[in-house]
């Protein structure tokens, strides 16, 4: 919804950008402004910038917190529109005036806007990927229940040491912190779906759901993954990823990917330019195709 | 041991690098005794295939003996003969399952890379690219060879190397081509490149019963090679290949055409080459798609158009309003090696076919950069090199 409505936004800044930029001489016009020296060069420059949000609302993947430019942007106008009102008279300060109040009411919804886009940004990291594994579903479900195999699949993970049926530790390993947070799982449909999430006050707020689904025309298991990062775990999580040089869902993609390739293949298949199985660091930096050496 | 590395865009040089060791349970190391040079590696040593990398070796053709097996592996032993298929391959998984192995889902490591530039990721190969799984190549003393409970073929009778050895990869692939074309009796079936692989489509459309294949290319002693095969040919630079071949087939069209020719096309009007060589050059298309596209003009209404050169990404000018509005059909992949090892093999076993008959040079490993310059430039009337480590 509210990145509807910055899309929107950005679609009349692409209109007024647009009108500006192609015919500045009818707007500064429109504006009661026409008669001051450079107007159109002035109408140009705003066009220009109108542009630049229409750029950044409709082509960023969370634009609403773009439209903080848009507000900006309206300050600008309204200083522009309010000194031209005062030093004019007649029909021109009645058009000054309109335009004053029409950018004014723009610029309220701007900044409601804006507003949600950073509530948005800063609100829970939610990632999420499927994939689907030629075995049965109760054998696909029957190892990820066993926390304790997740570590064979999901790289950035030390261990998964499970407490109870329902409480588990879990340490993850990155290049320079070691996090560590206690987990519990909260719903569970044998066969189904597991859901879990970190216990309160453990270090880090994440949780997370597997569900598992027979693929169509009995074609395996598809395995669904989502997984959710709260502030101030989001940071973290990011912070994590960013280690492993991955995109948090490339992470949750590749992890998927490990998984499919115990389950069909029995281990993690690896090739000399990265010897680690899949991660992107290594597919961004890969070693060259040569043998690695060394003796196992 | 010594291997042949890529080191830049059209360079090559034999290296001294660490021995494979086993790092899948289900891996097996490969000593190898002869291997070959491909079409697709000249597309990797010219620098068309994106993610090749200083140090990679190269070589996706090889067969050899088995030193050692990892404990996964069951139907091999040290001391056995084995020709690999160049897709890596798991056998499990649901594409391996329906014999499109070189669309394995387990076997590229960095699909990830894949994904991003093809939508989805196909199977690892040997040799060939990082966003192909970073494997190191079989033009080398050893190779590491992934699922070998899976692709590679054991050869228990004394046929020779040179009879079995292009199960890898080129007999296959020209077998797969032909096999694309859903040959009837009757049919007349065209294909552009008289290379090795245009040799074996041209050889399987045969065994595969047409009645007449029409071969084109530019190098008279590849077009001389392939009439052995019973093949007609065309010279492109001497003649126009539409109007021929539509003066050859009663005015319809091939029943069918092979693109044995791939990404790095030439053309014989300099100015056509020209236009698309700079767009490459400067990274705008990836191919020089002339082949693709005449093959598509070529072939009769309703007809197949069966792409087995390789191309790396995007093509400018593609004729949809051709395919579409006459019913063509495009069939295309990465040959499914381990699909045609075993019925291939026997009818090499059968006498059906000798596939030593593309060799042209043998040559030492250590050799392998001067082979690629006379396999590259159709020196010396370089057709097929199999080198020796
Ligand atoms: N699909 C697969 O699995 C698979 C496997 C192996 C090879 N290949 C591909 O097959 C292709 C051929 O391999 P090769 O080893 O025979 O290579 P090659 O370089 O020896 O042969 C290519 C031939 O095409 C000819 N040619 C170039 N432009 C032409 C044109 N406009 N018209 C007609 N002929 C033209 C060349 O003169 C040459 O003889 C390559 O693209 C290679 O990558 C694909
Ligand atoms: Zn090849
Ligand atoms: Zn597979």
């Amino acid at each position: 919804m509210t990145d509807r409505f910055a899309r929107a936004l950005g679609w009349t800044s692409l209109v007024l950008g647009t009108a500006q930029v192609a015919a500045p001489r009818a707007v500064t016009r429109l504006c009661g402004v026409d008669d001051a020296p450079g107007a159109t060069t002035v109408a140009r420059l705003v066009g220009g910038r109108e542009l630049l949000h229409a750029a950044l609302l409709l082509g960023t993947k969370n634009p609403a917190q773009w439209a903080w430019t848009r507000v900006a942007g309206d300050t600008m106008d309204l200083g522009i529109l309010g000194r031209a009102a005062a030093n004019r008279t007649g029909t021109r300060r009645a058009r000054a005036l309109a335009a004053l109040g029409a950018v004014a009411g723009i610029a309220a919804l701007d900044a409601a806007c804006a507003r949600r886009g950073t509530a948005k940004a800063k609100g829970p990291l939610q990632v999420r990927a499927c994939i689907t594994i030629n075995k049965p579903r109760e054998e696909v479900y029957r190892f990820w229940r066993d926390l304790e195999n997740l570590p064979s699949f999901m790289i950035h993970l030390d261990s998964v040491r499970t407490l109870d049926q329902r409480r588990s530790h879990w340490k993850a390993k990155g290049p320079v912190v070691k996090l560590e947070w206690e987990a519990e799982i909260i719903d569970e449909r044998a066969g189904d779906l597991i859901a879990w999430r970190s216990v309160p006050g453990t270090g880090i707020s994440t949780a997370g759901l597997v569900s598992f689904t027979d693929g169509p025309g009995g074609r395996g298991t598809v395995v669904d993954v989502s997984l959710e990062y709260g502030a101030p775990g989001r940071k973290l999580a990011a912070a994590v990823a960013r280690m492993f040089g991955e995109h948090p869902e490339q992470q949750v993609r590749d992890d998927l990917r490990r998984f499919k390739q115990v389950m069909e293949t029995g281990e993690v298949v690896r090739s000399e330019g990265s010897p680690e199985g899949h991660r992107a660091l290594r597919q961004l930096r890969q070693r060259p195709a040569q043998p690695i050496g060394g003796r196992a | 041991m010594k291997a042949n590395v890529w080191t830049g865009r059209n360079h090559l040089e034999i290296q001294d690098v660490p021995d494979p060791r086993i790092l899948n349970a289900r891996d097996a190391i490969v000593r190898v005794t002869s291997t070959a040079i491909c079409g697709s590696d000249l597309h990797l040593v010219d620098g068309y295939i994106p993610t090749v990398k200083k140090g990679d070796v190269l070589g996706h053709e090889f067969m050899g003996e088995v030193v050692e097996v990892g404990p996964g592996v069951r139907n091999l032993r040290a001391g056995d003969r084995v020709v690999v298929p160049f897709p890596i391959a798991c056998g499990a998984c649901f594409a391996c399952e329906a014999e499109l192995y070189s669309l394995c889902e387990n076997s590229n490591p960095n699909a990830g890379m894949a994904e991003k530039l093809m939508g989805h990721s196909p199977a690892g190969i040997f040799g060939y690219s990082h966003m192909l799984g970073g494997f190191p190549g079989g033009q080398a003393e050893y190779v590491r060879v992934p699922f070998a409970d899976v692709g590679p073929i054991k050869i228990e009778d004394d046929l020779p190397d040179e009879k079995v050895l292009f199960l890898s990869d080129i007999f296959p692939t020209g077998f797969m081509g032909a096999e694309m074309c859903d040959i009837k009796p009757g049919q007349t079936i065209a294909i552009w490149g008289a290379g090795p692989v245009g040799q074996f489509a041209a050889a399987s459309a045969f065994l595969l019963g047409a009645d007449r294949v029409i071969v084109i290319d530019r190098f008279s002693y590849r077009l001389r090679r392939v009439q052995r095969t019973g093949a007609e040919v065309l010279n492109y630079e001497e003649v126009n290949v539409l109007d021929a071949l539509r003066d050859m087939t009663g005015g319809r069209g091939p029943d069918a055409c092979i693109d044995a020719v791939g990404m790095e096309a030439h053309h014989p009007t300099p100015v056509m080459y020209a236009y698309d060589r700079t767009k490459q050059a400067a990274r705008l298309e990836t191919e020089r798609p002339y082949v693709l596209r005449e093959a598509i003009m070529a072939c009769r209404n309703g007809g197949v158009v069966s792409v087995i050169g390789v191309y790396g990404g995007f093509v400018d000018k593609f004729p949809m309003g051709t395919v579409m509005n006459r019913s063509l059909t495009i069939r295309t992949g990465q040959c499914h090696v381990q699909r045609y090892t075993g019925p291939l093999l026997d009818r090499i076993r059968a006498g059906e076919i000798d596939p030593s008959f593309v060799i042209s040079h043998r040559m030492p490993l250590s050799e392998a950069p001067r082979a690629f310059e006379l396999f590259k430039n159709k020196q010396d009337e370089c057709n097929k090199v199999v080198l020796t480590p």
